[in-house]
């Protein structure tokens, strides 16, 4: 790759809690092989360039962009339909970009329900005169303009082509330096694909396991599971069997389940949907009345269990506005 | 291998089934609709597409325009599926790229409005089409086939069964639960309409078994579980502890002279209870085989651990007592089951107006079979409790059928069983015999003669419902105690009262109580009265919807022996017809397990009905045996990985399908 005249190189951040933005710096020195190979041309948490500088820019003059955070508001949309269009391949880095992660499930609720809460309701706020964010504001002085918050978070993808997803919540470090590895090497697999192993945590997990069947489900705090059975067994959700692996089964290694980050597995499009199927066939009982009681006393919070990453991004997507409680 | 979209030629067939479908479906508008689908290359509709014509347009137009995929508008896939699967292979292309849009039993058959109809059926069409635009070929795969049968249950239906197959050469395993085979039969007399001697009948067959070479015959026997489907079956078997070595028995039964019991004192079941037997005993002379049992709850050696043996001391060198025998499992590959388990009789105590169980003299047909029989409790005379010989005996038919309370369904014997009651009680006793019914029904082959003859015989007839029994005045309920029949005779318009000494109550044939269990294990349904449900009335009497599992008998439903014996001949052919066939085609849908994608979280493992679901300890992987995958699918919902997949049924052919409905409704 000597000589060879430098790729150009951009990251970007939209709805999404900065921890992606970290997780590039997780790859540790090897930050310095990313720097020595591309020119990053645009990155507002580490480089001072601005969005005018990417609009100057021809269109596809960045060789790749590597974009966090799904899609809330109009400023985030014009961002992502900007570097789609200066970008060669756009990746969507992470689980807000790839299926609208905690962000997306404010999809459970609405734009009315999130401003009530956020600019009203919590204790701490004092908001005597029912201030809200107004896309624009006539002040003495002018207009003020603000990004339109919308009411349905987006996926990256919904919102513009991608060519390349890289699911977690972050990605492993190992997984990016995978990714940028494949990049250089232009070792890509076909346009589409997400970057990733075709197989779920579990066969990372060194975790014994038997048949499944479970007659009760636990919240963590609620027992201590022993150190070599499968979790699931124990009655914890983990939701390893239906996420795509590539984290090296962090969190069951250390007794705490599978929580999903990394979305489904290849060819999957439901995540919550696959592990509803799988839990529902686990589940140790024959009575109608003791499994409603066993799913209804075990999993309090469907939505948040099983589509705590993938809700944006499901067949469900969102909830029907009027079935949101005032 | 996907066809690419580009070479894609799919051509459709719209089917008239005469005026069925085109009666209610504008097949030329359809056709029309056809032609304008994305990849359609031809389109036609025709008379009758399932007619040597009609598959013979889809085999031309396959070589003459090059089509690739076939779809038929039609009946139910599950007619003619297999028709034009092979149309297809005939003409040189893959059997499994054809699909059935079936717009007759979904669409013409119910559907009123035609315009409707004609929505409907283009929804399906879309559907069919763009589902088998995603087909891809597949091999036929077979499986050899066990070449052995099991019976199950050992009355003349698994007997004539199981005599049957073995007479055509194959090996039969005979699993009865009782000690002896013969089932009900062997407790009559004799049988209707033609009074032989069920004996004399029956008897010869039972030898039959025994000597078979290639019966197994296991009494006292129930079968555990069964694994595996049509063509192989494991099935395993428990058999009871005998406390005496079959193998080393010879049925001298000196052993229950022997017995420290030295009078018979518990209740003989076989009996109905009317008679009296030893710890060490066998249900009737003729027994098969001729081999006692031990009733561990009675023995004094095995309940208490202590009695002098007397048994075993008659049985002296013959050496035949095994006291530590436990129950065990052992396991039987076959082809094919039948499943005779019969009938079980009514038990009249719950319809407390005919006393049965409080008066002494009323009791069930069964019973009187045992008493009328030769080699029964009486050796054959009909008497009452006191021992006296009744003089008036009233027969009740229709007890527990015919009732919305009871059983809805008329039991179809009763009536012919009660007529033969009738002339044998008049035979041995020259009493006064009143029959109760509600309609003679009589329809068998010479039933109606046998009728006739009974009425000449002198048996009255009262056509009415006894509404009640009580005891003649002033007699309270003991033995002695003579009864009155309280019934409303429709023919002379007023209620009679009937002075009899004894009622027989012609009790209902109802399924066996375990009948519910026995379908589980078998993978087998039931009808709404609970008999073994026949895969087709008509087309499949004697199938069920478990391939290989092949029923006869009462335990179908209520019939006569006549009948019994022709459905177990049926049921054996079956059989036979199946495990001779050497090898069996599996379903094209079976479910297979990508490896990569596997994970080897297991849930999967145990969800398969058929067991065909393994772990590979060592690959970390699910493994599907296709032999025994009935293609379900319940794996393939459930795999959390996406790694349980199916042919036909992949994700994308379902998508598509239902993009199709979706796209035309
Ligand atoms: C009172 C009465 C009189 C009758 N008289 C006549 C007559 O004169 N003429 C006539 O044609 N018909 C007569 N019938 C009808 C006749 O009894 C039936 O047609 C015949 O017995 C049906 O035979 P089967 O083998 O199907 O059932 P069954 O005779 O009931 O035999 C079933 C056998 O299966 C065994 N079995 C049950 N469950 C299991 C299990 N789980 N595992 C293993 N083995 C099991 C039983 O022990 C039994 O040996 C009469 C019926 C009754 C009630
Ligand atoms: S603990 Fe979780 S990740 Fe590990 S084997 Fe069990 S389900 Fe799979
Ligand atoms: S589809 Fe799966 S669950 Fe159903 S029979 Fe086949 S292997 Fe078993
Ligand atoms: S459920 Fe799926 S991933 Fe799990 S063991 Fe079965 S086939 Fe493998």
């Amino acid at each position: 790759m000597n000589g060879e005249p430098k790729g150009k190189l951009a990251l970007y951040w939209a709805a999404s809690c900065g921890g992606c933005e970290i997780a590039v710096l997780a790859i540790n020195e090897r930050i310095l092989d990313v720097d020595a190979l591309f020119d990053i041309v645009f990155w507002p948490v580490a480089v001072d360039a601005k969005v005018h500088d990417v609009e100057k820019m021809a269109d596809g003059s960045i060789d790749v962009c590597l974009f966090n955070g799904g899609i809330r508001t109009s400023e985030q949309e014009y961002m992502a339909r900007l570097l789609r269009k200066k970008s060669k391949v756009l990746v969507a880095f992470g689980s807000c970009a790839h299926e609208g992660c905690i962000p997306g499930l404010a999809n459970s609720t609405s734009r009315r329900r999130i401003f009530e809460t956020v600019y009203h309701e919590t204790p701490s706020t004092e908001n005597t005169d029912h201030v809200e964010p107004q896309p624009s504001t006539a002040v003495p002085e002018g207009t003020l303009h603000l990004p339109v918050f919308y009411d349905t978070l987006r996926t990256l993808d919904q919102t513009v082509k991608v060519d390349y997803y890289l699911p977690g919540c972050p990605p492993e470090a190992d997984r990016i330096w995978d990714a940028i590895t494949a990049i250089v090497e232009n070792n890509l697999p076909p346009p589409g694909s997400v970057i990733g192993a075709e197989t779920t945590v579990c066969q990372e997990c060194p975790r014994k396991r038997n048949e499944k069947k479970v007659k009760k489900f636990y919240r963590t705090w609620e027992i201590i599971p022993d150190e070599e059975t499968c979790l699931l067994e124990q009655g914890l959700l983990c939701c390893g069997i239906a996420t795509r692996a590539g984290c090296g089964a962090r969190c069951p290694q250390v007794g705490s389940p599978c929580i999903g980050c990394y979305g489904p597995n290849e060819g999957i499009h439901d995540h919550g949907a696959r592990m509803m199927a799988a839990l529902a066939s686990t589940i140790d009982s024959n009575d109608p009345e003791e499994i409603d009681r066993i799913i209804r006393d075990g999993i309090p919070d469907p939505v948040g269990s099983f589509y705590r990453f993938g809700l944006a991004a499901s067949h469900l997507r969102r909830k029907k506005e009027a079935m949101i409680e005032t | 291998m996907i066809t690419s979209d580009e070479t894609l030629r799919i051509g459709v067939y719209v089917c008239h089934c005469g005026s069925n479908i085109a009666g209610t479906v504008d097949v030329e508008a359809l056709t029309k609709f056809a032609e304008g689908l994305p990849h359609v290359a031809l389109a036609r509709h025709y008379k009758y597409m399932c007619s040597d014509p009609g598959q013979e347009l889809v085999k031309r137009d396959i070589v003459e325009f090059g089509l690739n995929r076939i779809v038929v508008a039609a009946c139910s896939p599950n007619l003619h599926e297999a028709t034009f699967r092979r149309a297809a292979e005939d003409a040189g292309l893959n059997r499994f790229l054809v699909q059935i849009a079936n717009i007759r039993e979904q669409v013409a058959w119910v559907t009123e409005d035609r315009q409707e109809a004609l929505e409907k059926a283009e929804s399906h069409l879309g559907a069919a089409v763009r589902r088998v635009a995603r087909h891809v070929p597949l091999q036929r795969q077979f499986v050899r086939i066990v070449p052995r049968a099991m019976v199950v249950g050992g009355g003349i239906a698994g007997i004539q069964a199981a005599l049957t197959l073995a007479e055509a050469g194959r090996e039969v395993i005979l699993v009865e639960r009782e000690p002896s085979i013969g089932g009900h039969m062997a407790m009559f007399d004799k049988t209707f309409p033609t009074l032989d001697c069920a004996a004399c009948i029956l008897t010869p067959k039972m030898t039959a078994v025994k000597l078979h070479p290639n019966i197994k015959l296991l009494t006292y026997s129930t079968v555990e579980s069964v694994e595996g489907s049509v063509g192989n079956f494991r099935i395993k078997v428990k058999r009871k502890p005998r406390y005496i070595d079959e193998s080393l028995c010879v049925g001298c039964m000196q052993c229950i002279d022997g017995c420290a019991f030295t009078r018979a004192k518990f209740p003989n079941a076989f009996d109905q209870g009317l008679g009296l037997r030893k710890p060490v005993w066998i249900p009737f002379p003729q027994a098969v085989p001729p081999v006692p049992v031990v009733d561990p709850e009675v023995c004094l050696q095995i309940a208490r651990g202590k009695c002098k043996q007397g048994c075993v001391e008659a049985c002296g060198e013959r050496n035949a007592f095994r006291f530590d025998q436990q129950e065990r499992i052992e396991e039987y590959e076959v082809g094919a089951v039948v499943v005779a388990t019969g009938f079980h009789a009514f038990d009249p105590s719950v319809i407390s107006y005919y006393g049965y169980g409080k008066y002494p003299n009323v009791y069930t047909s069964l019973e009187v079979e045992r008493l009328l029989n030769a080699g029964g409790p009486t050796s054959g005379k009909l008497v009452l409790r006191d021992g006296s010989t009744p003089k008036r005996v009233g027969i009740i038919h229709c007890v527990g059928s015919r009732d919305a309370n009871y059983h809805a369904y008329c039991s179809r014997v009763c009536c012919m069983y009660a007529l033969k009651l009738a002339h044998l009680v008049r035979e041995k006793t020259e009493a006064e015999v009143y029959n109760c019914y509600i309609d003679i029904r009589a329809a068998g082959k010479g039933f109606e003669e046998f009728y006739n003859r009974v009425q000449n015989e002198g048996v009255q007839f009262v056509r009415g419902k006894v509404a009640d029994i009580t005891p003649a005045a002033g007699q309270g309920t003991s033995a002695e105690g003579g009864l009155v029949m309280k019934v409303d005779d429709t023919l002379l318009g007023s209620i009679r009262e009937i002075n009899v000494d004894m009622v027989i109550l012609a009790v209902a044939l109802e399924p066996q109580a375990d009948a519910n269990q026995v379908r589980r294990t078998f993978g087998i349904s039931c009808s709404a009265e609970g008999f073994f449900l026949e895969k087709h009335p008509k087309l499949a009497p004697v199938n069920t919807a478990n391939d290989g599992v092949l029923v006869a008998g009462a335990c179908q439903g209520a019939k006569d022996i006549p009948d019994t014996v022709a459905q177990a001949d049926a049921a054996a052919a079956k059989a036979l017809a199946l495990i001779d066939a050497g090898q069996i085609e599996l379903e094209p849908n079976t479910a297979w397990i990508e490896e990569d994608i596997c994970s080897g979280c297991k849930t999967c493992i145990n969800l398969c009905p058929y067991q065909a679901i393994r772990a590979d300890e060592e690959r970390k992987i699910a493994v599907v045996d296709p032999a025994l995958c009935k293609g379900c699918g319940t794996c393939v919902a459930a795999c959390p990985s996406g790694a349980a997949r199916q042919h036909l049924f992949g994700d994308e052919q379902i998508s598509e399908e239902l993009e199709g409905l979706m796209n035309y409704v």
